[in-house]
C-alpha cells in the first residue's frame, strides 16, 4: 500500500459534554479516493473541520506526507496542500469564476497581472482534468454542478494535493454526480489524494478505493471498497441490522383528494417558481415530487399549504376551490384537513426556543381541545405530547426540554407526530429525512407508509431519489418550476429520473419565461 | 447536571448576579478614585433606599414606574419588537389621564372617575404605540426608529398642549390646574391609615398594586393563553408563525398596543397618585430605564419586578447619597445606573462562555 498522504493519529475532540470525535485514527494512502461514511451526527463534519483547521483537536496528531503538522487555521491547511470543497459553496455569488478563484490569492497590488497568471494556470488545469468552466460569467448565473467545479479549481489553483469533499452530491442530479466522479478519477490518476465525506452508500461503492465508517464519534471500521458491500456498510453505520422493506398494501387508489390545475406561483422576490403545474393526489397513494433542490418544489409545497399565494391556477381540496382571487391561508388549510411537514424544520417546523410540548401544538394552538376559555390547557397538551412521544419514540421523553436540544431525527419526529396526529386527509411532506439518522429514517418511512395504507394522500417532496423511489406510488419530476415528466413506481429508475430532473427532454424550453408578477 | 440545566442556572441566577457584582466593583473603584469611602457610600445608599419608611416609600414609588415601562419593553420584546418608545407612550398616557381628570373630574364620583382615567392612560399609551406598530406591520418601517421619533413627537406635542391649552390663564407654569379631589388615587399612607396602620408620607400610592397585578396579567397572557403563545412564536420564529397560520402583522399590532398601554400606566402613578395635575416631563427617564429593567429582568415579569426594585432603590438611595455626601453628584448616581446597564445589558454574555466551560467541567467531575 502506498504511504499515507494524510494520517490521523488518535484525534479526539469534544464540545461541552459531547464527544464529537474519539481516538480517530486514519490513514489515507497517497493517490487514492478514500470515503468516510456515517450517519448525521456521527462526527464526520467535525473531523474534516479539524483537518482543515476550523477546530483544534483536544488531543492527537495530524501527519501530512509523514510529517507531523499543527493546523491552526485554514491558511495553514492550504499551505500544507489541503483543499476543501464544502457542502455549501463558499463562493461570492456576484463574482465571476475567475474572481472567485483569485480571491485570497490575488498576487500583487493590481489585479491585472494576477488575472493573466490565473487564466494561464486554469487553462492548464482544465485541460488536465476536464474541468471546463466559463471564467467570466457571474457565479450566480451558473448551474450548481459548475459552481462545484469552480470550488474544486479554487483548491487546485492553490496547489492542493489532498482534496476533501464534504457531501458533494447533495445538490447534484445523478448525471452531474457522474460528471463529478469522472473529474475525481482524473485527479486521482494525477496523484491527487481525495477524501470523500458522504452518507450515501451508492457513492462510496461507485468511486472510492477504501472506506472508513464512523459511528457516534468513533471510527468503527476500515474496509477496502471492493471487498465490502452496501448492506455491510449500512449495518456498520447504524450498528445493527436494518429492516429491508416494509408492507405496501396493494390497493386501488380511492377518491380524488387534491387536484392542482395550472398552478403558478411567484416567490416573495417576484421570481416565477412554479409554472403551470398540474397533478392530483388520490386516497391511498404517495405522490413523490423529485427534482434537484431549488426547482420550485419548496414553493409548490408552500402554495399547497397556504403559505405562498397563488398567482394563477387553482387548487381543489376538500370541496373548496382556492385561486388567486379566493386565496387561502395555513390555518384554513389545516382546518380543511391538510397537514404539512415543512422542508426546513428549524426555520418553520419548530420554534427552537420553545419546550417540546409547546412546539408540538404549533399550528394547532387554536384547536378546541387545547383551549379552555382564555387558557391553554397545559395538562392536556403535555398529556398528548407524552402519548405521542411514546408512540413515535421521541427521545428524550422530557416534554419540557427545549426543542433545540433534540437531535435532528427526534425533532423531525416531533413535527411528524404533530402533523400525523392531526389526522389529515392529505399530508404534505418536505425532505422528511434530511439531517435524520438512519434509524429514524426507517421509522419515518414506516409511518408515512402506514398513513398511505390507511387511505390518506401524501405529497412527498425529496431530493433523495432513494427515498422517492422507496415510498412513492407515482413520481412527478420538477425542473425550473415545471413538471418535466411523471413516472409510475414500476417504471422509475435513476436514469429516467435524472434525465427528467435535468429536463433533458426539453419540456417548455420554447416558452418564454414569464415576467415577474 | 445536563447542558440545559447548566444554561438555565447560568442565565437566570449566575449571570445577572455576576454582572451586577461587576458593576458594583467598578463603582467601588470609581468611588476610590474620587476619594469617597465606598463602604460608607454603600451604607448610605442602602439605608436611603430601605432604611426608613419614607425611603422605602420613595423606592417603591420609583419601582412602580419601572415595572410599567419594564413590562412594556418585555411584552414587545417577546414579539421580537424593540419598543424604545415607552417614554413617549407614558407621556401621552398622561394626556389621557389629564383629559379625563380635568374634563370629567367635577362630574363623576371617584369610583367611576379613577378607573376611567386608568383606562384612558392605557388607551392613549396604546394609541401612541399603534402608529409605529402599523408602520412596522404594514409598511416595514423599523419599529426602533419610529418609536424613537415618536418620543420626540410626544414631547413636542405635550409642550404645545401644556403651554397653549392646559396652562392656567395668567400662570407662567406649563402645567394644568389641579385635578378634582375625586381624581386622586389613595397614597400608601392613606391606604394604611384605613387599616389603622401608620405609615410615613411618601409618593407611594395604590398604583403599585396595579403594577403588581400587571406583572401577573402579563405572565398569564404570555405563557398561559393562545394569544401569548402566538405572540411568542412570532418573536421567536416568524417563519414558523406563518407556517402555523399566525398573522404576524396582527401580532405586531397586538404586542405594541399592549406595550404602549403598559407604558401609559406610568401616568396613573405619576399624575393620579402624586402630582394631581398634568405637567411637563413627569415621564422623564422612566421609558428608557424600562429597557434596562426588561433587559436585566430577562423579559420575565418576575425578573422585571426584581430589576425594577433594584432600579427604584438606586434612584432613591442615589438621591440620598447625593444629599449626604456633597462630592457625590447626581451624575455619579447616573454613572452607577449606567454601569449596571452596561454590564447587564451590553456585556450581558461576557461571563457566559468561561462560566459555562467551568460549570460543565465541574458537572463532569461531580
Amino acid at each position: 500500500m502506498a504511504a499515507c498522504a494524510l494520517e490521523l493519529i488518535q484525534i479526539s475532540k469534544r464540545f461541552g459534554l459531547v464527544k464529537a470525535n474519539q481516538d480517530i485514527s486514519l490513514c489515507v494512502p497517497a493517490g487514492s479516493i478514500h470515503g468516510i461514511i456515517g450517519e448525521n451526527g456521527a462526527g464526520k463534519s467535525s473531523l474534516v473541520n479539524i483537518i482543515y483547521g476550523f477546530y483544534q483537536a483536544d488531543s492527537g496528531e495530524i501527519r501530512i506526507q509523514g510529517q507531523p503538522i499543527k493546523i491552526q487555521d485554514s491558511k495553514q491547511a492550504i499551505a500544507a496542500g489541503i483543499g476543501m470543497v464544502h457542502q455549501h459553496f463558499m463562493l461570492v455569488e456576484e463574482f465571476t469564476a475567475l474572481e472567485n478563484i483569485m480571491l485570497g490569492a490575488e498576487g500583487g497590488l493590481l489585479l491585472h497581472e494576477g488575472e493573466q497568471r490565473v487564466r494561464q494556470r486554469l487553462a492548464e488545469l482544465s485541460r488536465l482534468y476536464g474541468l471546463e468552466v466559463p471564467l467570466d460569467t457571474p457565479v450566480n448565473q451558473l448551474a450548481v454542478g459548475v459552481q462545484q467545479r469552480i470550488e474544486i479549481l479554487k483548491t487546485l489553483y492553490r496547489e492542493a494535493r489532498i482534496l476533501i469533499l464534504d457531501e458533494p452530491t447533495g445538490v447534484l442530479t445523478p448525471q452531474e454526480a457522474d460528471e463529478l466522479f469522472k473529474i475525481l478519477r482524473a485527479l486521482k490518476a494525477d496523484g491527487v489524494t481525495i477524501l470523500l465525506i458522504t452518507h450515501k452508500l451508492r457513492e462510496i461503492m461507485a468511486i472510492t478505493d477504501q472506506v472508513s465508517v464512523m459511528r457516534q464519534g468513533k471510527m468503527v471500521a476500515h474496509r477496502v471498497t471492493a471487498e465490502t458491500s452496501m448492506p455491510e456498510l449500512a449495518e456498520l453505520m447504524v450498528g445493527r441490522k436494518l429492516q429491508q422493506s416494509f408492507e405496501r398494501l396493494a390497493r386501488p387508489t380511492g377518491e380524488l383528494l387534491l387536484q392542482v390545475r395550472d398552478l403558478t406561483v411567484y416567490d416573495r422576490q417576484g421570481w416565477l417558481r412554479v409554472n403551470k403545474v398540474n397533478f392530483h393526489v388520490a386516497a391511498g397513494e404517495v405522490v413523490g415530487i423529485a427534482g434537484v433542490s431549488g426547482n420550485g418544489q419548496t414553493e409548490l409545497l408552500q402554495a399547497l399549504a397556504g403559505i405562498l399565494p397563488l398567482s394563477s391556477g387553482e387548487i381543489l381540496f376538500a370541496g373548496q376551490t382556492i385561486t388567486a382571487q379566493q386565496p387561502s391561508n395555513p390555518a384554513r388549510m389545516r382546518d380543511l384537513g391538510m397537514a404539512h411537514v415543512p422542508e426546513d424544520r428549524h426555520r418553520m417546523g419548530l420554534v427552537l426556543s420553545f419546550a417540546a410540548d409547546q412546539s408540538s401544538i404549533l399550528g394547532y394552538q387554536r384547536a378546541d381541545k387545547y383551549n379552555q376559555g382564555w387558557r391553554l390547557e397545559e395538562s392536556v397538551i403535555r398529556h398528548e405530547y407524552a402519548e405521542r412521544a411514546e408512540q413515535f419514540d421521541i427521545r428524550p421523553r422530557d416534554p419540557l426540554l427545549g426543542s433545540s436540544h433534540f437531535s435532528g431525527g427526534n425533532q423531525q419526529k416531533i413535527v411528524l407526530a404533530r402533523e400525523i396526529g392531526a389526522e389529515p386527509s392529505v399530508l404534505l411532506v418536505g425532505q422528511p429525512t434530511r439531517g435524520v439518522d438512519i434509524g429514524a429514517i426507517e421509522f419515518i418511512h414506516q409511518q408515512l407508509m402506514t398513513m398511505r395504507n390507511e387511505g390518506k394522500g401524501i405529497v412527498l417532496v425529496s431530493v433523495e431519489l432513494d427515498e422517492i423511489m422507496r415510498l412513492a406510488d407515482r413520481i412527478i419530476v420538477m425542473c425550473d418550476g415545471m413538471i418535466t415528466g411523471e413516472v409510475s413506481r414500476e417504471e422509475a429508475n435513476e436514469q429516467i429520473l435524472g434525465l427528467l430532473m435535468a429536463n433533458a427532454l426539453g419540456v417548455g424550453v420554447n416558452e418564454q419565461p414569464g415576467s415577474s408578477a | 447536571m445536563k447542558v440545559a440545566h447548566v444554561n438555565q442556572l447560568l442565565s437566570i441566577v449566575l449571570l445577572p448576579f455576576l454582572n451586577l457584582l461587576t458593576a458594583f466593583i467598578v463603582t467601588t473603584l470609581l468611588f476610590l478614585m474620587v476619594g469617597i469611602d465606598p463602604w460608607e457610600a454603600a451604607k448610605i445608599l442602602v439605608k436611603g433606599a430601605f432604611g426608613y419608611e419614607e425611603g422605602i416609600g420613595y423606592t417603591l414609588y420609583y419601582t412602580t414606574n419601572f415595572i410599567f415601562t419594564g413590562l412594556a419593553v418585555a411584552v414587545a420584546f417577546h414579539a421580537g419588537l424593540f419598543n424604545i418608545g415607552g417614554e413617549g407612550q407614558a407621556y401621552i398616557g398622561g394626556l389621557g389621564v389629564g383629559l379625563v381628570a380635568l374634563g370629567l373630574g367635577a362630574l363623576l364620583p371617584a369610583w367611576l372617575l379613577l378607573p376611567l382615567a386608568m383606562v384612558a392612560a392605557a388607551v392613549f399609551g396604546a394609541a401612541w404605540a399603534a402608529i409605529p406598530a402599523y408602520l412596522q406591520a404594514y409598511r416595514g418601517s423599523h419599529i426602533v426608529i419610529t418609536t424613537i421619533m415618536f418620543n420626540f413627537l410626544a414631547a413636542s406635542l405635550m409642550v404645545y398642549l401644556l403651554v397653549n391649552v392646559f396652562a392656567e390663564p395668567g400662570q407662567m407654569v406649563p402645567a394644568s390646574r389641579a385635578f378634582a379631589d375625586s381624581a386622586s388615587l389613595w397614597s400608601w399612607q392613606e391606604f394604611m391609615a384605613y387599616w389603622g396602620i401608620e405609615f410615613a408620607a411618601s409618593p407611594l400610592n395604590l398604583s403599585i398594586i396595579l403594577a403588581l397585578i400587571c406583572c401577573v396579567m402579563v405572565w398569564l397572557f404570555l405563557w398561559k393563553t393562545r394569544w401569548g403563545y402566538e405572540l411568542r412564536t412570532v418573536g421567536a420564529n416568524p417563519d414558523a408563525a406563518i407556517y402555523a397560520g399566525i398573522n404576524p402583522k396582527r401580532i405586531i399590532m397586538l404586542a405594541m398596543l399592549l406595550s404602549g398601554a403598559l407604558a401609559g400606566l406610568v401616568a396613573v402613578n405619576e399624575l393620579l397618585g402624586v402630582q394631581h395635575r398634568l405637567l411637563l416631563g413627569f415621564n422623564t427617564g422612566y421609558g428608557f430605564a424600562g429597557i434596562a429593567v426588561a433587559l436585566m429582568g430577562r423579559n420575565h415579569p418576575l425578573g422585571v419586578l426584581l430589576a425594577a426594585l433594584l432600579f427604584g432603590a438606586l434612584y432613591q438611595g442615589g438621591a440620598e447619597l447625593a444629599f449626604e455626601i456633597p462630592s457625590v453628584t447626581r451624575d455619579m448616581v447616573v454613572v452607577i445606573q449606567g454601569l449596571i446597564i452596561l454590564f447587564s445589558g451590553a456585556l450581558e454574555f461576557m461571563y457566559r462562555a468561561p462560566l459555562q466551560r467551568w460549570l460543565l467541567r465541574f458537572a463532569r467531575e461531580a
